[in-house]
């Protein structure tokens, strides 16, 4: 038997009949087709005859489609009931909804303009940030098999996570069984000469094992070889893509040729590929052993050394973990002098690397949904007052033998449809805003480069506006299903029951309630930030220009040749009119960089590793006090005098004084430093606030000891000096001195570049990168949901007003003053916001304890901060129902009486 | 060629008046329909599905018949259409309506063939 319901189907097609209503004139008539086609074959017709005939007087001369299109095209898909349902009418009813909600919505032009933008606005910041939540904590790190990278690290007494002495991370390699593959790297600067402008380069002096444990393969070229990775092996170089792109053009002919760096000349072997992510800004990869600072083979050097191991697979952190740390025992029982109390730290290479930013992005995934949910609220007000309006279309629907569910249904096809348009103009936003945050957040970031739209994002968006449109829509909805027929059309238009009010009230307060907690957490956020602003660092921070300074190859040769470089080059700088001080530094204060060193009072021998004591380590030129303008407690500063032919000096700051000869003058004293031996103490200085504003404080380590750039040994006067910071006092803005600073410091040669300029004002800015960066999107997130919590209460007052208007009317004809009708409808909308700000006062109490890390110098619970923002969110909300409250005494009596 | 134009012209002035009669005593549904209007009139008068059921679907539009699927054990449901109420009166009118045309033709035609 021929299959007929194909052919009907076909001629049905054009008619675009509801898929219920098709499958019913089909299964009818291809019955009436098989009955016909039986009984031509009991006529004695073959097979082949019945079916032809069947068939033309089945569709013959688009019969069927036409006679059918008269009846069919006019009839309205029938009515479809939620619960005794089929699929297809599921679906035939689903796109009615759409249809109709679509019409629905384009009627009020205004009203949808309105709910659209709130919620755009909500699910764009929402996107926004989960864009970067996605890509920096969700998001595994581009390497293959990530999650088995691990970041191993030393510890001490002093530090949790401290970098590695190189001897240290051999031995890690040769005894751990726990890795496939240990790597280590460290981030150095490289002076390019040789091929134009000379340039200082960012680059990563990379162990060669190190691309093979990230699963890295370079795009040309290859990896190093393990033989190029030894001591007097010659100089190869790997690029990274973008810097062959820059100054090679991509000449995929490199392989082969020589780089000068560092006045050694080095062979490219490769050249990694562009979407390879190691140190955004490594240009260059040279391996360690090529690092001619002799402190790299001693255990009692750090000299910054990370290491990346690949966990065997079937072995778990915590039995890495534990390998390691015996493994640390072993070697602090062998090497007790450098050893002793160090140990070994296993960490997930994605969490050390988002751990600092991720209490501050979970901080923001929190207030920007708090933004999304008074958005909502809002909107769901909005959607309350419409459906009141629309009480007479829900009741005649109902009369009609709507089904509560249909009516449900139909509204939150409604509330959907608003919220998916929303996603698309708040993806818009959300691209906007992504770039904001990048731009607002440069440096603090990690992973930033990596930050984009994608599929997950997209999906992220979906479900917000999905789950969005569902929650603001349900309130409504269901409001509309209830209405009772009768009453509603007997009431005429003025219908509203209590119920509404009392949703709409609670949707105000829950808003007035949520941005309490984001106003104080903003306003603890600029407390922070301002105290942070008023802490000394304990020198001036004015007119303080600072650049990194490296030397001509040419001079590099000879320690003595490095030393001259460096004081021909000060007294250059020191010549340039405008400059009143100028000094050689190897620590920045607030900067990235520090130096810590082992010491111990007297002269005796040295006590092994953790009995010693650990002090910052800062290497300057005689003018240093001059450029820092930081007080002189006790005896005196360096001088030219302090050479390679006087007996070593240091001076101290009065925190390590204290600390060290409490009640004591120092001068005079003696200590003994590691790799310098014994010194006398010259002078006490002012500490410095070396680690920055807000942890300087609270670090373990707060000795600083200061030695002269002239009396360093000639055996460290090599590459493990170099890189220093040239400081400048100036007497103009500082950055107007920086070209005349470029060209003396270029010196003869022309071939010393300077680099990383800038003022001390900009360090201090990125020093509080962070939490100005939270501070602004909170303010943003804050200042948002204040303007909706004003724009819902005014909503709802209004309407209040409106409502009341024959009440009022009555009260002001039996002689109320204004003053009585402004109090009436004032106290009604100050209960709400007293019951929303009481509410958001406790929630903020306890939510913002969760941000304690983030602040400085005030506590989460700040009665201050939350008085302002009681204040500030009262007032808005008072002049926010003021306004409608005017209005209600303007009401005429007799017009408010009549307007029933 | 003449008897099929004979049978288009009949059907369009008579069908409804065709199906509302066959209903009139009990529900039949559409293929019994066709075949008894092809039996009773010996063939003269046949009704293809393509026009047979947008007809139905007129008839049950302006509520003179009411169509409804009707199981029986053992077979497809069917869907039988009835003449309703609003039907019932329909069909006598049109009916004395069709009669007294049908006189009227008779008495011309009578008279001229006579």
């Amino acid at each position: 038997m021929p299959d007929w319901n194909e052919h009907i189907r076909k001629q049905l097609a054009e008619l675009k009949l509801a898929p219920a209503r098709e499958e019913e004139i089909v299964e009818e008539m291809s019955q009436h087709a098989a009955d016909r086609y039986r009984e031509l074959q009991n006529g004695g017709a073959t097979e082949e005859e019945a079916r032809r005939i069947t068939l033309n007087e089945l569709t013959g001369h688009e019969l069927l489609a036409r006679e059918l299109r008269a009846v069919e095209r006019t009839n309205a898909p029938e009515l479809v009931v939620l619960g005794a349902a089929n699929k297809g009418q599921m679906l035939a009813g689903f796109v009615q909804d759409l249809r109709f909600g679509f019409r629905t919505l384009r009627k009020s032009p205004g009203f949808t303009s309105v709910a659209i933008l709130a919620l755009a606005l909500g699910i764009g910041a929402n996107t926004a940030i989960f864009t970067v939540v996605n890509s920096v904590l969700l998001q595994p790190l581009a390497y293959s098999d990530p999650d088995r990278l691990l970041k191993i690290f030393e510890t001490t007494s002093e530090f949790n996570h401290s970098s590695v002495a190189y001897p240290n991370y051999l031995d890690w390699r040769r005894e751990s069984r726990s890795f496939t593959g240990m790597g280590a790297y460290r981030s150095d600067g490289f002076n390019f000469t040789g091929a134009g402008d000379p340039e200082q380069l960012s680059g990563e002096y990379v162990s060669a094992s190190l691309f093979p444990v990230l699963g890295a393969t370079p795009l040309l070229g290859r990896n190093f070889l393990p033989e190029e990775d030894r001591q007097g092996a010659a100089c190869s170089v790997m690029l990274s893509y973008a810097f062959w792109q820059r100054r090679f053009g991509g000449d995929r002919n490199i392989l082969g040729k020589s780089l000068t760096l560092n006045a050694a000349s080095c062979t490219v072997v490769g050249v990694m590929a562009g979407n390879f992510r190691f140190r955004d800004d490594a240009q260059v990869f040279i391996p360690n052993e090529q690092w001619n600072g002799m402190e790299l083979h001693s255990r009692e050097s750090h000299p910054g050394l990370r290491v990346i191991g690949r966990l065997r697979p079937g072995i778990t952190i915590q039995a890495a973990q534990a390998e390691m740390s015996a493994i640390a025992n072993g070697l602090a029982g062998q090497y007790p002098a450098t050893n002793a109390g160090h140990g070994a730290a296993v960490v997930r290479w994605k969490d050390d690397m988002v751990q600092n930013i991720r209490p501050t992005l979970l901080l923001l995934v929190g207030a920007v949904g708090f933004v999304l949910i008074i958005a909502c609220a809002n909107v769901a007000n909005l959607l309350l007052a419409r459906s009141a309006a629309r009480r007479r279309e829900f009741a005649i629907r109902a009369a009609l033998g709507a089904a509560r569910g249909r009516v449900v249904r139909q509204l939150l096809t409604e509330s959907v449809l608003l919220s998916l348009g929303a996603a698309a103009v708040g993806l818009l936003i959300a691209r906007w805003g992504t770039s904001l945050i990048l731009s607002a957040a440069p440096g603090s970031l990690p992973r930033s480069a990596e930050v984009g739209i994608d599929s997950y994002v997209l999906l992220f968006t979906l479900a917000v506006s999905i789950v969005t449109g569902i929650l603001f829509g349900l309130a409504p909805a269901f409001q509309g299903a209830n209405a009772n027929p009768q009453e509603s059309l007997k009431e005429g238009t003025h219908g509203a029951g209590g119920g509404r009010h009392r949703a709409e009230g609670v949707f105000v307060a829950v808003e007035i309630g949520l941005a309490v907690i984001l106003l104080a957490g903003a306003g603890l956020m600029m407390q922070s930030v301002w105290r942070l602003l008023q802490v000394d660092p304990g020198f001036n921070t004015r007119n303080l220009l600072t650049m990194q300074v490296a030397l001509s190859p040419k001079v590099m040769a000879s320690p003595a040749g490095i030393r001259l470089a460096y004081w021909q080059l000060l007294g250059r700088v020191a010549s340039i009119p405008g400059i009143q001080a100028a000094a050689i530094t190897s620590m920045v204060p607030l900067g990235d960089g520090d130096s810590e060193i082992g010491f111990w009072p007297g002269t005796g021998p040295q006590p092994p590793e953790d009995r010693m004591t650990s002090a910052m380590f800062n290497i300057v030129t005689p003018d240093y006090p001059g450029v820092m303008q930081f007080p002189l407690r006790r005896g005196r500063f360096f001088t030219d005098r302090d050479n390679l032919a006087s007996p070593p000096v240091v001076v101290i700051d009065d925190v390590m004084a204290k600390h060290l000869f409490p009640g004591q003058d120092p001068v005079g004293r003696r200590i003994s430093v590691i790799l310098l031996g014994p010194v006398q103490i010259v002078g006490v200085v002012g500490h410095v606030k070396q680690w920055g504003l807000d942890t300087d404080d609270t670090n373990k380590i707060r000795d600083q000891i200061y030695f002269p750039l002239q009396q360093v040994p000639d055996k460290f006067m090599s590459a493990g000096v170099t890189g220093l910071t040239l400081a400048l006092r100036t007497g103009p803005e500082p950055l107007s001195m920086v070209s005349a600073a470029r060209a003396k410091v270029a010196g003869p040669t022309q071939d010393q570049p300077i680099y990383a300029v800038r003022t001390m004002e900009q360090i201090i800015s990125t020093s509080l990168a962070e939490r100005r960066f939270t501070m602004l999107l909170l303010i943003i997130f804050a200042a948002t949901a204040l303007l909706l919590a004003a724009v819902g209460i005014y909503g709802v007052m209004s309407y209040a007003v409106t409502r009341r208007i024959r009440e009022l009317g009555i009260r002001a004809a039996l002689g109320a003053s204004s003053q009585e009708i402004v109090g009436l409808v004032l106290r009604e909308g100050i209960r709400l916001a007293a019951i929303g700000m009481a509410a958001g006062l406790f929630a903020a109490f306890a939510l913002t304890r969760f941000m304690a890390g983030l602040l400085y110098g005030v506590g989460p619970a700040d009665p201050l901060t939350l008085a302002a923002v009681t204040l500030l969110l009262g007032g808005t909300a008072l002049l926010a129902c003021y306004i409608p409250a005017r209005r209600a005494t303007a009401v005429d009596p007799i017009v408010a009486l009549r307007c029933e | 060629m003449e008897d099929r134009a004979i049978d288009r012209e009949w059907k369009k002035g008579s069908a409804e008046l065709l199906l509302l009669s066959l209903l009139e005593a009990l529900p039949r549904h559409g293929y019994e329909i066709s075949k008894l209007i092809e039996q009773r009139s010996h063939g003269t008068l046949r009704f293809h599905a393509a026009s047979l059921y947008p007809l139905l679907y007129r008839l049950e539009k302006r509520g003179w018949i009411q169509g409804r699927w009707v199981e029986k054990s053992g077979q497809r449901r069917r869907r039988y259409y009835r003449l309703t109420a609003q039907g019932r009166k329909v069909l006598a009118a049109q009916r004395q309506g069709w009669q007294a045309f049908v006189k009227a033709i008779s008495r011309i035609t009578g008279v001229e063939h006579a």
